[in-house]
């Protein structure tokens, strides 16, 4: 264990869903559970950062937890939201700037789309009063177009909902556990098409935090410590294909999550075939489809044949999404990064909540992906 | 459709014929829409006035299957799901509403820039852009 090197040394979680609870409540309550998985109390984490998207001021949690005075740094960068903030916690642990970091991100979101504010992302309001500011309408456009780019058909991302569900159904804080077949999946309304609405995943409500430590305490802070071996965000290059896009370069080419996953697996010095545990996300079936390809998991294409082997599943040669991915436990934007974290965590630690991979994985990666076009990436190891 | 205002006056270089504005950079060649102060690709504030073409073919597509939040505002006889995508216009591709059946559509379907009443504004005066089948071209 080198000092420099960063650790998860605990993590907590509530369960995702519907809660009566406020969003504060929910982050409380994840804080709380991440500190006594560290065994340390909120005294003494000397940075906080916290992350939501709609539900409150994460710093105002310290008028809850403890007024110590500590530095606690918020961030808002939409579905990316939990990767952006371990990495600045990450950053103040190696510059030394901290030694204990609490990370926590949470959401509670109403029913329904998303609603986006066009002025905010620099648009028009003609843009969103034209109903072209929708984000599955998007995520549908992408999936179509890789479909007839890489040949991928409407059963492959069937399979790829079917498999969530089934996940969520043995994960005791997903939402969504009931499994669904293939066909149910296929015959569901079309929300966007080619994507029903059980390829589509829902806004929900729920928190997750962890506590961070480098080399030199992490080991007696917990058992089995989990190395962040990488942490990266990107925004987009010119030429990639992004959500709320009134115009796109012809070809596009690129995305920040080919950036962010190849910038994570150089720096964390592993292969994507190295990788026995997996988040990737799926905001739809289609996005985790095409995320599997960006990241460098696998070849374009190659989806069909790895979804029809069930290569993704479990015990499969590469687990995807083990705790049911958003499609299982919806999104609640600011935790939503942090919970793939939390679930690769518990599976290389083997004591997963859900069904565990076999055979002791040693390497986990988390992938993000965040309007207006942004992803972060972690490679975790033990 | 002389009495008719546009959605945003800035995404017009004309109604008749409709004709969509965009920027072209003078330095690297790149067009994009609407109109840019500065280039996204070369970071260049040579951006210069650029009229798109008013024929293309569709890139992708889906259709809307539910209202969008406001400040959409649905038909007065309701919301119906409405074709959207993106269409392929040689210089670039535009986001648009298709106005094209559902049996039509398809990636490569060509399609011409036509003008399409917005249903926030009553009486269907206010109107946007959007692409419809070119039989023509067909």
């Amino acid at each position: 264990m080198r000092p420099e090197d960063v650790y998860v040394v605990g993590a907590g979680m509530t369960a995702f869903g519907r809660h009566e609870a406020s969003g504060l409540d929910l982050a409380e309550q994840a804080l709380r559970a991440a500190l006594d998985d560290a065994g340390v109390s909120w005294s003494d984490v000397d940075f906080a950062v916290g992350g939501s998207n709609v539900s409150g001021k994460p710093d105002s949690l310290v008028s809850r937890v403890g007024l110590t005075g500590i530095p606690f740094t918020t961030v808002k960068n939409g579905c990316a939201t939990g990767g952006v903030a371990m990495a600045t916690g990450v950053s103040a642990l190696q510059s030394r700037r901290a030694d204990l970091v609490a990370v926590v991100g949470f959401d509670k979101h109403e029913r329904g789309a998303f609603a986006a504010d066009a002025a905010a992302y620099g648009l028009g309001a003609w843009y969103a009063e034209t109903g072209m500011m929708v984000t599955t309408q998007y995520f549908a456009m992408k999936t179509r177009r890789y479909q007839h780019e890489h040949g991928v058909s409407d059963r492959t991302l069937a399979r790829i909902s079917a498999r969530a569900f089934r996940n969520g159904e043995a994960h005791p804080t997903a939402w969504r556990r009931t499994p669904l077949t293939e066909d149910e999946v296929l015959a569901a309304a079309p929300v966007n098409e080619p994507l029903t609405q059980y390829m589509f995943c829902q806004p929900s409500q729920g928190a997750v935090a962890v506590v961070l430590a480098r080399g030199d305490r992490a080991g007696d802070l917990c058992d089995t410590p989990v190395r962040l071996a990488a942490i990266t965000q990107r925004t987009r290059r010119f030429g990639s294909f992004e959500v709320f896009s009134p115009w796109l370069t012809t070809a596009p080419w690129n995305s920040p999550s080919v950036d962010a996953a190849e910038a994570a697996f150089a720096e964390a010095g592993v292969s994507p075939a190295d990788v026995q545990v997996a988040q990737v996300q799926d905001t739809d079936s289609g996005s985790e489809m095409i995320h599997l390809a960006e990241t460098g998991l696998c070849k374009h294409g190659e989806q069909e044949q790895l979804l029809a082997e069930g290569a993704t599943d479990v015990d499969g040669t590469l687990p995807v999404n083990t705790d049911g991915g958003c499609l299982a436990n919806g999104e609640p934007v600011g935790a939503s990064g942090l919970r793939q974290v939390h679930e690769v965590v518990r599976q290389l630690q083997g004591r997963a909540p859900g069904r565990q991979v076999p055979g002791g994985p040693r390497v986990g990666f988390t992938h993000v992906y965040g309007a207006p076009g942004l992803s972060a990436c972690a490679v975790l190891t033990v | 459709m002389t009495d008719v205002a546009p959605v945003d006056a800035s995404l017009f270089a004309s109604l008749d014929p409709p004709r969509l504005l965009g920027s072209r950079c003078a330095s690297c060649g790149t067009v994009v829409f609407p109109t840019a102060g500065s280039c996204p690709r070369c970071s260049q504030a040579t951006m210069e006035p650029h009229t798109l073409p008013d024929r293309g073919t569709v890139w992708t597509w889906t259709v809307q299957g539910f209202a969008p939040k406001p400040p959409y505002v649905a038909p007065p006889g309701g919301f119906t799901p409405f074709p959207v995508g993106y269409v392929d216009l040689g210089e670039v591709l535009v986001e648009a509403h298709l106005l094209v059946d559902r049996e039509a559509l398809g990636i490569g379907t060509p399609v011409r820039l036509v003008l399409e009443p917005v249903a926030a504004a009553a009486g269907g005066s206010v109107v946007t852009y959007a692409f419809a089948l070119d039989e023509e071209t067909r």
